[in-house]
This record gives structure tokens, C-alpha cells and sequence, in this order.
């Protein structure tokens, strides 16, 4: 009985290809600005060629074989590409889950004289459609997150860039909320630097720091005290004036921190422990 | 939680308590933790297992690693058979000692490790346990 | 039993502490040194602690006493070459320190000292000046 099932099927590839398409063609979630018609019904091909194939060693019984494992590959591949090109899950989900309709459309002809046979198989291939869609969401998911995660390091990344503005002073400016968490980056990136350089004076520049509550506060005097702890000094810069407000109205103990409110200002103060000196440079042509 | 290894060493004089810092560091960077999560739960792990020389005259460390519901980490129990602690409250506060230490064991580790937990009953023993997680 | 080698620099005395200390060395090398202090009057004392990956309370109460006793012999204790990750534990430790002079590398350390020295005490066999 198995194997008539699979023989059927696989004799028929080419009317369930056609009947698949059909059904993808006219479903409203066609994306064609994402995929063309020619790409589609290669993909598809690919997948009923592995699910056909496989049914000459899988038994239908059991959905989760290890026989279906090709066809669990080409899956895999294919709710990827997607998951990166920007499918939705529901579109994703009804290329499989359109499928059965082809499989079973093509088994209804076939066997619509032996309607128990019938009724036992398309339980069985509906069984593993489902298993199918339900590995494909998963996998889709999977996608998704890796490029959620492979953007949460580049946002931390991007967001803590430590700058060499002169020989021996470093400056970082902070942008976005600083909780526990980012804090422990930016201090591990701003302390390696320090050492990479032999910087002596550091700058956090907190102007895009979008709020400073007590908790915040803490961390960046806990920054200052690490520079501080392996001999370098670290002037915090870009403080708003709605920020002292809130520091003061907190009741926040900044006193032992050099704070300036520009960046400009911090570097001036920078020279000044280096004893170095700007000047302007006077043309003496005299 | 699942407990992928474990391992249990006894910590009755000063040496041992190399061993267990070289043991601890073996596994942590085993699991991937990065370098500062390193040095925090070793050094957290270093003033547990003084005070359990200290205090309570030895006792033994278990490391485990523990599989958590997102990542991996370190857990660590620390059992004495020692005089225990009468008052854990306060001798989780800063600066509390009643030996002659800054007082900053305890209430320390506790900072430098995701999770802290203690039991002592006076006259039996303390046991601590604490975990760090690979990422935090 | 180890020991943990003590070199004099002209005014200065320099600890490089390549292990992981236990208690036992951490407290021979702080008698070790107030030692060398007393005997060779000397104005400034650098420990390195670059190679040192773990500083715990203990470690930290001992770095603290021999900055302290090293003043009251009247010379300068300066800890140079700490690792971002030791600072950053003894941050979070609650154990900032205080008192404890500290440099990037040796040779900021030794800048450090030599600004601290007092005029008057050159050194017998160099007559260059700094």
C-alpha cells in the first residue's frame, strides 16, 4: 500500500508541480516584487524532486524519520533565503502547507475507488505537510533571530567607538541608554584601549545619552573609578543642562568626578593635565 | 537546570585554593565565558572559599557547569561544616567583619556573581551557592 | 618556598609579581618589602601587577598596607599595569583602592616617582639630570 501511494505520486510529479503552482500563483500572498514566477517554480520543483525521492526509502508513517532529512535540507535552505529576503512567516508557511492540496488533489483522482485507502493516505501526508510547515516556521524563526542578533552586535559595536583625538587622551562619545549590560562594553572597550594606547585621559562624552537617572550615574562613576584604578583619568563631557538638573534633583554625588558640558571643553581640560597648549598661530612676516 | 559536568575538590589549606582558581578558570573559558565574567567569578570564587578556610576551617567546592535556559554558566556551591552564620543580613552589608578583613567578602561575591544564595545554621555549617552566567 | 624577587632601581624598588599570589606569598612579599624599604631608604616602591589576573579583597587589603607602611618610611607606592578586567572586578568588589597611587605601564609609574622625588635626593652615581 506504501508503495503505490509513493508510485502514484511520483508518476504524477509533473501534475502536482502544475497544480502547486496553480495554487501559488493565484494565492494573494504571492510576492513577486520578492521572487520571480521562474524562481518560485524552481524552488518548488526542488522540493517536490527531494520529497518524491525520498518516498522511495521513507515510509509515510512516520513524519519525523531520518529519511526525510534531504527534504528537511532543501526546507531549510528554502525558509532561510526567505526568512533573509523578507517573507512573512505566513507567507513562508503557505508555500509548504500549499503543497498538500497538489499531493492530495493528485491522490484524490488516483484513488477514488478505494476511498479507505484514500482517506488512511492523506492522513498520513497531511501529517507530514504539517510536520514539514511546522520545521519550516522554526527554521524561519532561526533566520530571523541570527540577523536580530548579528544587528544587536553591531549596534553595540557601532555604538562605542573609542577615538584616539590626541596623543594620549581617548575619547568615546556614549549614544543610547546606558544600562548594566553596555556599561560593562563600553568599559571593557575604553580600559583596552587605554592600554593598547597608553592613553592617560579618557573622555566620555554622554550628549547622546538620551536620559542620566541615579542608575546610570553610578555606572559612569564606576567607569571613572576603573580608568581611575589603572592610572588614567576620565573626564565625563556633553552633560545637558537638563541632565545636571536631574543629577542634582536626585540627589546624584558627581563631586568627585570632572564633568564638563562640552566635548570641547573636556579636551581643553585634557591639555591642561598634559600641560600642552593650543595657540593660534601668528603669521610674522615682519 | 540540566548539570552538563561536576566536579567536587576539597579546600583545607591555602594551596587548594590555587587549584580551584586554576580549575574554575579552566571551565569558564571551557564554556566561552569572556574575560571579565572570568575574573569576576574567580574572584568571587577566591573570597568564598578564604572565608570558608578562615571561618570555618576548610570544607569542599562543587563546580558545576550548568545548562541555563538561554546560555550556559558556572555553578558553584561552597559547603563547610564551620560555626556558621547567625545573623546572614548583616554579614551581607558592606563593611561587616568579624574577622579581620574588609568586611567585603560576602556582600563582594554577591556583586560579582549572577546569583547568590546562602544557608548556614549555627553549629552545623554554611553552604553558598552562586552562578554566573556566560554573558553576564 | 617561593619568594618573589625584590630589584632596586637607583631610588626606587620594583616588584614584578608574575604568579597568582596565594595568601601566604602575598603576606611574605609585603614583609619582604617594607623590609628592602627600611634597608635601602628607599624613596619609592612600583609593583607590577600587569601578569597578576586575579586582585581579591585579600590581595587588595595587602597592595593597600604596603602602599601605607611604604608612606610612613616616607616612600611612594605606585601599581602599575593593571588589567581592564581586574579593575573592573575590584570596581564591582567595592574595593576602589583609596590611597593607591596607580599607572599605566612601568615606565608612567616610574615618571610618577621620579616627579614625586625631592630635589635634593640625586642620585650618588648619575649626574645626569632628569
Amino acid at each position: 500500500m506504501k508503495l503505490d501511494t509513493a508510485k502514484i505520486l511520483q508518476k504524477k510529479k509533473k501534475q502536482i508541480l502544475e497544480l502547486w503552482m496553480k495554487t501559488q500563483l493565484v494565492d494573494f500572498s504571492l510576492r513577486e516584487d520578492l521572487m520571480s514566477n521562474d524562481e518560485l517554480s524552481g524552488q518548488s520543483e526542488e522540493l517536490v524532486d527531494a520529497l518524491l525521492q525520498t518516498l522511495n526509502t521513507a515510509s509515510l508513517d512516520d513524519a519525523q524519520a531520518d529519511a526525510f532529512e534531504p527534504v528537511r535540507d532543501v526546507l531549510d535552505g528554502i525558509s532561510l533565503s526567505r526568512a533573509k529576503q523578507g517573507y512573512s512567516p505566513r507567507e513562508t508557511g503557505m508555500f509548504v502547507f500549499s503543497l498538500k492540496d497538489a499531493l492530495l488533489g493528485v491522490l484524490q483522482q488516483e484513488l477514488k475507488n478505494e476511498p479507505v485507502q484514500l482517506y488512511e493516505e492523506s492522513m498520513k501526508i497531511s501529517r507530514l505537510i504539517d510536520n514539514f510547515g511546522i520545521a519550516t516556521f522554526e527554521t524561519f524563526i532561526k533566520g530571523r533571530e541570527e540577523v536580530i542578533l548579528r544587528q544587536t552586535d553591531e549596534i553595540t559595536e557601532i555604538s562605542t567607538p573609542v577615538i584616539r583625538v590626541w596623543d594620549g587622551i581617548l575619547a568615546m562619545p556614549i549614544i543610547g541608554t546606558l544600562d548594566s549590560s553596555r556599561t560593562q562594553v563600553v568599559m571593557e572597550n575604553l580600559l583596552q584601549q587605554i592600554v593598547d594606547t597608553s592613553s592617560t585621559i579618557a573622555i566620555l562624552d554622554i550628549s547622546g545619552v538620551p536620559a542620566v537617572d541615579s542608575l546610570v550615574a553610578q555606572h559612569l562613576i564606576k567607569t571613572v573609578s576603573a580608568t581611575r584604578l589603572m592610572g588614567a583619568e576620565c573626564i565625563i563631557s556633553g552633560i545637558r543642562p537638563e541632565i545636571a538638573q536631574t543629577v542634582v534633583h536626585l540627589g546624584i554625588d558627581l563631586s568627585g568626578i570632572i564633568t564638563k558640558s562640552s566635548l570641547a571643553s573636556a579636551l581643553k581640560h585634557a591639555y591642561g593635565l598634559l600641560q600642552l597648549e593650543v595657540r593660534k598661530s601668528i603669521a610674522n612676516k615682519s | 537546570m540540566i548539570v552538563l559536568s561536576s566536579d567536587k575538590i576539597p579546600i583545607s589549606k591555602e594551596l587548594d585554593m590555587v587549584v580551584f582558581r586554576n580549575r574554575l578558570k579552566e571551565l569558564a573559558v571551557k564554556i566561552g565565558m569572556g574575560l571579565v565574567n572570568q575574573t569576576k567569578l574567580i574572584t568571587a570564587a577566591s573570597e568564598l572559599s578564604r572565608n570558608m578556610l578562615r571561618y570555618a576551617n576548610g570544607g569542599t567546592v562543587l563546580m558545576e557547569i550548568i545548562k541555563g535556559p538561554t546560555q550556559n554558566g558556572l555553578r558553584i556551591t561552597f559547603s563547610d561544616k564551620g560555626p556558621g552564620i547567625a545573623d546572614i543580613t548583616q554579614a551581607m552589608r558592606d563593611g561587616f567583619s568579624t574577622g579581620k578583613s574588609l568586611g567585603l567578602g560576602l556582600p563582594g561575591a554577591k556583586r560579582l556573581v549572577s546569583d547568590f544564595e546562602i544557608k548556614s545554621t549555627v553549629g552545623k555549617g554554611t553552604t553558598i551557592i552562586i552562578t554566573k552566567w556566560k554573558n553576564g | 618556598m617561593d619568594k618573589i624577587p625584590i630589584l632596586k632601581i637607583g631610588h626606587f624598588l620594583m616588584v614584578a609579581i608574575q604568579v597568582d599570589l596565594y595568601d601566604r606569598l602575598a603576606l611574605n612579599l609585603e614583609a619582604d618589602l617594607i623590609q628592602a624599604v627600611s634597608k635601602y631608604n628607599a624613596k619609592g616602591v612600583l609593583i607590577d601587577i600587569s601578569s597578576v589576573s586575579i586582585v581579591d579583597s585579600f590581595m587588595g587589603r595587602i597592595l593597600g598596607n604596603i602602599a601605607n607602611m611604604s608612606k610612613i618610611l616616607d616612600a611612594e607606592t605606585v601599581i602599575v599595569g593593571m588589567q581592564p578586567a581586574v579593575a573592573i572586578t575590584l570596581i564591582e568588589l567595592g574595593l576602589p583602592l583609596k590611597g593607591i597611587q596607580s599607572a599605566l605601564n612601568v615606565e608612567k609609574g616610574m615618571e610618577l616617582l621620579q616627579q614625586k622625588l625631592p630635589a635634593e635626593a640625586p642620585l650618588e652615581d648619575d649626574d645626569s639630570t632628569f
